[in-house]
């Protein structure tokens, strides 16, 4: 009972803090929101007999990224979106593309929730369950990764390798050294 | 107990309001949120189907896809930056000088 | 009520309560220890030898003047102390401060003294940790001041840059203990060598320790990196605008933050609760017959709180550019090189 009260609690805190971000005209107000985010998805993670993927979550993404994604909203001093250039006219009422847009969107989501009420495969229960040991066992994760998946860890060092290169070199300024 | 389907759904709504994200708001910062929403339901979504399945699998995929999250949102950060100096705006719509 | 939980309760409030203390008591010590190091007595007036002083102090900062400035942000202005006391307090909740008690028979089931204990408990800390960068950015940030908005950019790339010296040390020791859960890491050092010296990863891992504190101090803005706040550079860096109870609590996340340090230093590398002196007595067996461990276990954090203060009122402060190149270029390849090192003989000596 604590459980499935915990994961309504988190789901709608998630669902309902990245609704927010995307509805905020202040950036920074966007990115402390999805932090709030972020932090209840590491809840749901650890609900799912994850804890190092929720504490990686907290650490890379609430502690990291953030981070940058605050740097650069703080640097750049951006100026908000003017709120008197939003179109505030209903969604159904607007032009073209915007409507029939707004309509698939709905379609998708009302079909995607029927096609997954009426999986009867997926109503198995998920999260404490007995295996729950083995899977959120560091030791197990640390041996496939290195044996089964050790190509893509070595090919993703690679990539933060060169990822960090081309963020020092794109946003270096004209005439530095 | 909480059936599969649960984090699914939840999943498909945080990739939908990621990409409503991406689609409505005219701020570079606010996309790049949009995006990462995006990528956060589907690492909900790999968990919870390597929970399902009682593997580990799950899990390490998550992990690659917050490494390579990292480093694109890096990257990016750094183009929004230097879009920036060009043009002093955040707007995507500033930035039209390749239309005909 | 079931008794074991409400035991448990009893003693994450106990914490909770603890760690409060201990920033009140630190306000003191520190006055007494840097008036000692200075050929003075520290505060003397109030109650005898000058200990109900930090009484006064907090009587003093609650009934100041709440100021907010007109162009700081109105919620990210009290979000601040507020993210920055709650992630200082909420990172102690996985370090354990005790060993087993059953609270002299009264409980069923013997009681682990420790607020949470989690199998990925060092990760946690870690995580928690790297969350206090937010309320010294946005305390910067939201002032809408100048001096703050530096001493706020400063004081977050600066714990940012020794985060990762702090994780790589911290890996060292996990390696160590085949194990992230911080109980079970405190646990692997019973044990004596030769019968005579402790078996603490300090004398295994000398150099891991010494990175380990020097990142812990960095984290906390403590001098000698605490160029963000300098008094005489900063005004007063990052908490310029503040006034009265949220000015009081900067200090107290820094306080606090400096506790969780040490706790995690004494938890890996000094033995947490077994163990009081760097050679066997006859105290320990004293100490474990009567299970007095996190008596021994605050006496070691009490050293390093005393080494902490020592170090701010000895030796000069960094320049920020210093700082800067000390952590990337000097700390982070020693860590490194530190864990391949152990990892290496971690293997060899395990094959």
């Amino acid at each position: 009972m604590l459980e499935s009260l915990l994961f309504y609690v988190l789901s709608g805190l998630a669902v309902g803090a990245s609704a927010l971000v995307i509805g905020q005209r202040n950036a920074m107000y966007s990115v402390l929101l999805l932090i709030v985010s972020f932090a209840a998805l590491a809840g749901l993670y650890i609900g799912l007999d994850a804890p190092f993927v929720a504490m990686a979550q907290m650490i890379i993404y609430a502690g990291a990224i953030m981070v940058l994604f605050l740097f650069v909203v703080m640097l750049l001093n951006a100026p908000q979106e003017d709120a008197a250039e939003w179109d505030r006219t209903h969604p159904l009422k607007r032009p073209g593309f915007a409507r029939i847009g707004v309509v698939l969107a709905v379609l998708l989501v009302a079909e995607l929730g029927w096609a997954l009420a009426k999986v009867m495969s997926l109503g198995a229960p998920v999260g404490g369950r007995a295996d729950g040991a083995t899977i959120s066992s560091v030791r197990e994760m640390g041996r496939v990764l290195f044996t089964q998946y050790s190509f893509a860890f070595e090919a993703t060092s690679v990539l933060i390798l060169v990822a960090m290169v081309g963020a020092v070199v794109l946003a270096r300024r004209e005439g530095d050294a | 107990m909480i059936p599969l389907s649960h984090y699914l759904v939840v999943s498909a709504l945080l990739f939908a309001i990621g990409s409503a994200g991406v689609f409505l708001r005219k701020n570079l910062i606010t996309i790049l949120l949009s995006v990462e929403i995006m990528l956060n339901a589907v690492n909900l979504s790999f968990v919870a189907f390597g929970r399902f399945n009682g593997t580990v699998d799950g899990q390490i995929i998550t992990f690659f896809v917050m490494t390579v999250a990292a480093a694109e949102a890096a990257v990016g950060l750094a183009l929004v930056i230097a879009l920036f100096r060009t043009r002093e705006s955040l707007n995507p719509d500033a930035f039209t000088s390749l239309k005909w | 009520m079931n008794v074991q939980l409400l035991a448990q309760f009893i003693v994450i409030f106990a914490a909770f309560f603890l760690l409060v203390n201990m920033s009140a008591v630190l306000v003191l010590a520190e006055r007494k220890v840097m008036g000692f190091m200075q050929q003075r007595y520290g505060p003397y007036l109030v109650g005898p030898h000058g200990m109900l002083q930090p009484f006064a102090d907090i009587l003093k900062l609650l009934m100041k003047e709440e100021l907010r400035p007109k162009g700081a942000d109105k919620w990210l202005f009290t979000l601040a102390p507020v993210l920055a006391v709650t992630t200082a307090f909420a990172a102690f909740a996985t370090v354990p401060f005790g060993g087993e008690t059953t609270l002299f028979g009264l409980l069923d089931a013997p009681l682990k003294l420790g607020a949470a204990d989690v199998n990925v408990g060092v990760l946690v800390i870690f995580a928690i940790t790297s969350m206090g960068v937010y309320g010294i950015v946005l305390a910067g940030w939201s002032s809408n001041s100048k001096y703050a908005l530096f001493g706020g950019l400063r004081a977050s790339a600066q714990m940012i840059s020794y985060e990762l010296s702090y994780a790589t040390a911290l890996a060292a020791i996990i390696m160590l203990a085949g194990s992230m859960s911080v109980r079970e890491m405190v646990d692997s050092q019973t044990g004596y060598w030769f019968g005579v010296i402790p078996k603490w990863y300090i004398f295994i891992q000398p150099i891991g320790f010494i990175i380990y504190f020097i990142a812990g101090v960095a984290e906390t803005n403590r001098a000698p990196f605490d160029f963000p706040e300098a008094e005489q550079e900063l005004v007063a860096g990052f908490n310029t605008e503040y006034s009265s109870v949220r000015f009081a609590l900067f200090p107290q996340a820094e306080y606090i933050n400096m506790v969780t340090v040490a706790a995690v230093a004494t938890d890996l590398f000094l033995g947490g609760w077994h163990g009081l002196l760097p050679f066997r007595t006859p105290l320990d067996g004293l100490i474990e017959y009567w299970n007095v461990g996190w008596l021994v276990f605050f006496a070691k954090i009490g050293g390093i709180l005393f080494f902490y203060i020592w170090m701010r009122w000895t030796v000069p402060r960094y320049r920020y550019d210093q700082l800067m190149k000390f952590g990337w270029k000097w700390l982070l390849p020693a860590s490194v090189i530190n864990l391949l090192v152990t990892a290496a003989a971690v293997l060899y000596f395990n094959a």
